[in-house]
């Protein structure tokens, strides 16, 4: 049986009929070297490229979704343990910290720009502001995390509930507050509390870790001007990966930091 | 290929830094207002007025960070099926804790 | 149906015929060009062969259970031994073969053969998640050898949390990790299928097995994070004690049953969707008809998919949810047999007036449609929330997800392995003893797994080790048919590697199929296709491919 004659007949008589991104493959012999074979044209590369990192983002919605989701439920269920443990959190640190991460989303979407208007110099100063910005956040983190270890408030077997049945014992934030003490067995759920508050910052810190990673290995390819010589996907697509790290933040500091702050 | 044969003829649509700032400048403001809300003794409107003015800054990092409002149907699509499947787990999840609540027949 | 006089097979003439090269495995030689290939065909066949290892470990785990079920007494091993072999049996044969099984082998295969494109979008994140797979089975496997886990493939907390004393974390993290590969694998097609078609395929030209693999996709992506954080949770539960899942520090066991089954109910349609594309695929062919209402069977994947996540709770009716929301899950749950019913239908005529043939894959074909209805359909039962509480926990849910699981998606696994090994391998299995390995895996089944459902009714529970004496004839039975079903299993594995040498040339279209993957050699070339393929007709237009063949013939003559 003579091999696919089938389709070479059909494919000559419609690729040029056909006004579509594949058809014109032939109009355009001289392709950039960063299109991948299988691709017909750098749009449907990009384009592809970029879709799949929607989907990947949608993934990670759902995986934080499944937090927010345990958050929501005891919340409702514990809600003199939550605001007893938000009390615990410190809002200048993370109005700080908020700041400090919409500030590096806006260097990284200069930095998308940079790329798009091929200016080499711009994109490396974006990204390394964008990357010192990303540090700033998880050192203000690790100073909140370090305040929580110091007071025995990181879930498990060293777990403290002094705060919290006793609140006078800690005069910074009682001064602040006038809490109430906890009867034993609600506050024995400011546990969940932090366990979640942990999880949850945890799971957004691993993300920036991972993104700072990226991003250093980024300004090392931009200076080398990788980025801006019309091949942008990589840049593109880090992008939406950091404005979803700082979207998730967005709504960390809601839940965590603000909404419980009175009884 | 035919949702595609449509976008790849025009240009890719590049946003400029004046949009940037702005939608900067608007996130600072967002958070100040969230801060300066918190403060504030309003009940059941607290988490109410939080989640709405996160809900604000997270649509137009989306919109305008993201590109989205520039984008194909299809991102737009994909983001609207995020939500839409985070809603779904929550709500049936909520729909089982909250109606326990109601004891038996 | 031993008689073939009547067969659509078309083989090319055997003395002159030769395996067509370059092919996309003869292309390159050596191991690393086979583990760094960004090639969608050589990465389907490495999980083929992965797959295909697991399978038989799980395999052998439930030929251990089958057989100390043997006696009503514990006699074979110890009862936390069994717990230990049923738990393995479930986690291997879920994560690491029923949801990779079809997708990760025929889809990678032939999704982008069908859509006529080159590759997969992403072929590096294709080969990222045969690794991932590799990595999450390997730590399994581990975790089984030192010690191996019992909490049942569920991870039922505070069981797993805070009551076993076995591998609980490094399973737990096998399954994250394997669960990454999966959702990878989705994220592929789902961009493929969006962005990698060829001119003139529109969504309505595609065949029924890449909706089918759509909609699963659907599911991976979005599912199957969802597992990933109920799993991190476990994790951390059990390692520093968090309380999220704790009653004794105020958290909910029951939040982990519903983060885990809003990926594992759909997890089955990821299971089960990919196994009816390939059913489509066969019956059209074998029929020689167009599937009937090409478009309802198309829309009815997406609908399973999109039903699945709304009725995950029907398998907590049990478990001390609120009986509001047992009513409105079980409602809901009826909703997913709607789809399901309009599948097998639609099968049902297409094969109405068709030129059927019996070759091997419809055999598995017709063994899927009859075994699927009665899973699907005990399914209600369980469904229902009244019955469902007599029967849940009991033998009859063991029979109905092995009806549906083995007896649907294993069998549609084998009929897609059969039909596009010629297409795989260039070369024809050998038909009369596939046949026969078709007819005794239906057999054997039946017998394995019918029986179960009389033992559930009866009241016999799963994951015990020893049952009343009672029980002991059905028992046997199911014994008996286990080992039929392992011969039945067996026979595949070593007519399929005898014809990698011995099978005859099949040519590029044997079965004188309409889909684009037949219309280019076998095995194909890397790059798939010579030309760009344009599609100029609709699915399954068998009167397109006569004319095709009429043009041929014209212009050789």
């Amino acid at each position: 049986m003579p091999d696919n004659s089938a389709i070479v007949h059909g494919a000559q008589e419609s690729a040029t009929a056909a006004n579509n991104a594949n058809g014109a493959n032939s109009a355009h012999p001289e392709q950039p070297s960063y299109l991948r074979h299988h691709f017909n044209s750098t749009e449907q590369q990009a384009d592809t490229s970029n879709f799949a990192m929607w989907l990947f983002l949608l993934t990670e919605v759902m995986f934080f979704g499944g937090l927010f989701t345990a958050y929501l439920i005891y919340r409702n269920w514990y809600y003199p343990a939550f605001v007893a443990g938000s009390h615990q959190l410190n809002v200048i640190w993370g109005t700080l910290n908020t700041v400090v991460l919409i500030a590096s989303s806006f260097t990284m979407a200069m930095g998308v720009w940079c790329a798009e208007t091929r200016r080499r110099k711009g994109l490396v100063l974006s990204l390394t502001l964008t990357f010192v910005l990303g540090l700033c956040f998880l050192g203000i983190k690790s100073i909140e995390y370090r305040e929580k270890f110091e007071k025995h408030h990181v879930p498990g077997a060293h777990y403290s509930l002094q705060s919290f049945v006793d609140p006078a014992s800690d005069p910074e934030i009682f001064k602040e507050y006038h809490d109430k003490p906890l009867p034993l067995d609600m506050a024995r759920h400011t546990e969940i509390y932090f366990s979640l508050y942990f999880a949850m910052t945890g799971m957004h810190a691993l993300h920036m870790i991972i993104g700072i990673g990226i991003l250093g290995f980024m300004i090392y390819r931009a200076r080398a001007g990788a980025y801006t010589s019309g091949h942008v996907t990589f840049v593109e697509n880090f992008g939406l990966y950091w404005h979803f790290v700082d979207i998730v933040w967005i709504y960390l500091f809601a839940l965590l930091y603000l909404i419980s702050r009175h009884q | 290929m035919s949702e595609q044969t449509k976008h790849a003829e025009h240009e890719h649509h590049i946003v400029g830094p004046m949009v940037y700032v702005a939608i900067l400048l608007a996130l600072l403001v967002g958070t100040a207002l969230t801060v300066w809300a918190s403060f504030l003794e309003l009940g059941p409107w607290n988490p109410i007025i939080a989640l709405a003015i996160a809900t604000a800054k997270a649509t137009l990092v989306v919109l305008f960070f993201m590109h989205v409002k520039y984008s194909t149907k299809l991102t737009k699509l994909t983001v609207v099926a995020g939500i839409f499947t985070f809603l779904i787990l929550v709500s049936m999840t909520l729909a089982d804790y909250i109606s326990r609540a109601w004891g038996s027949w | 149906m031993n008689n073939n006089n009547n067969t659509i097979v078309d083989l090319p003439d055997q003395a002159t015929a030769r395996i067509p090269q370059p092919n996309f495995i003869s292309k390159e030689n050596g191991l690393m060009s086979w583990l760094l290939t960004g090639d969608h065909k050589r990465i389907a066949i490495l999980y083929l062969i992965s797959i295909t290892f697991f399978f038989f470990i799980g395999g052998a785990l439930a030929g251990l259970i089958r057989l100390e079920l043997l006696t009503p007494q514990a006699d074979l091993m110890a009862t936390d031994t069994y717990n230990k072999v049923f738990t393995m049996h479930g986690i291997i044969m879920i994560f690491l073969f029923l949801v990779p099984s079809v997708p990760a082998t025929l889809g990678n295969f032939l999704i982008p053969m069908m859509i006529g494109a080159k590759d997969l979008a992403l072929p590096k994140v294709n080969l990222l998640s045969w690794y991932l797979y590799m990595a999450g089975g390997i730590l399994a496997l581990y975790a089984m050898m030192t010690g191996g886990v019992d909490t049942g493939w569920t991870f039922t907390t505070p069981l797993s949390t805070h009551y076993v004393n076995t591998n609980v974390i490094t399973t737990g993290f096998a399954i994250f990790v394997a669960g990454f590969s999966s959702i990878f694998t989705g994220l592929n097609f789902i961009v493929t299928i969006h962005k990698m078609r060829a001119p003139g395929m529109t969504w309505f030209r595609l065949p029924l097995f890449v909706w089918a693999h759509y909609a699963a996709s659907i599911l991976m992506v979005l599912g199957t994070p969802v597992l990933a954080i109920a799993i991190v949770l476990v994790m951390l539960e059990r390692a520093f004690g968090i309380g999220v899942f704790d009653p004794a520090k105020g958290g909910d066991p029951l939040l982990f049953q519903h983060l885990f089954w809003f990926y594992s109910h759909p997890a089955v349609y990821i299971m089960i969707l990919p196994g009816m594309g390939v059913i489509s695929e066969v019956i059209s062919t074998f029929s020689r008809k167009r599937v009937f209402g090409y478009t309802a069977v198309a829309f009815s994947s997406v609908a399973i998919a999109v039903f699945g996540f709304f009725v995950w709770a029907h398998h907590m009716f049990i478990m001390g949810i609120s009986n509001y929301a047992v009513l409105v899950f079980s409602l809901l749950t009826m909703l997913v047999a709607v789809p399901s019913a309009i599948k097998i239908f639609n099968w049902a005529f297409t094969l109405y007036k068709g030129s059927i043939t019996f070759e091997t894959p419809m055999l598995y074909a017709f063994g899927f449609m009859g075994l699927f209805t009665i899973g699907g359909m005990t399914g209600v039962f369980l469904g229902a929330s009244g019955t469902d509480i007599h029967l849940t926990e009991t033998y009859f849910i063991v029979a109905h997800f092995h009806f549906v699981m083995v007896g649907g998606m294993l069998m549609a696994f084998l009929a897609g392995i059969h039909f596009w090994w010629p297409k795989i391998t260039g070369r024809m299995y050998p038909e009369k003893i596939s046949q026969l390995a078709a007819v005794v895996t239906f057999i054997g089944f039946n017998l394995t797994f019918f029986p179960q459902f009389i033992l559930g009714v009866l009241g016999m529970p799963r994951r015990y080790a020893s049952y009343p004496p009672e029980f002991q004839v059905l028992n046997v039975f199911s014994t008996a048919g286990a080992t039929i079903l392992g011969v039945g299993y067996l026979l595949p594995v070593l007519y399929l590697i005898w014809s990698l040498k011995y099978g005859a040339i099949a040519g590029n279209n044997p079965w004188q199929a309409t889909g684009l993957e037949w219309q280019t050699q076998s095995p194909p070339l890397t790059e798939n296709f010579t030309v760009m393929p344009v599609m100029d007709h609709e699915a399954y237009d068998y009167e397109w491919l006569e004319s095709q063949k009429a043009k041929e013939v014209a212009s050789a003559g």
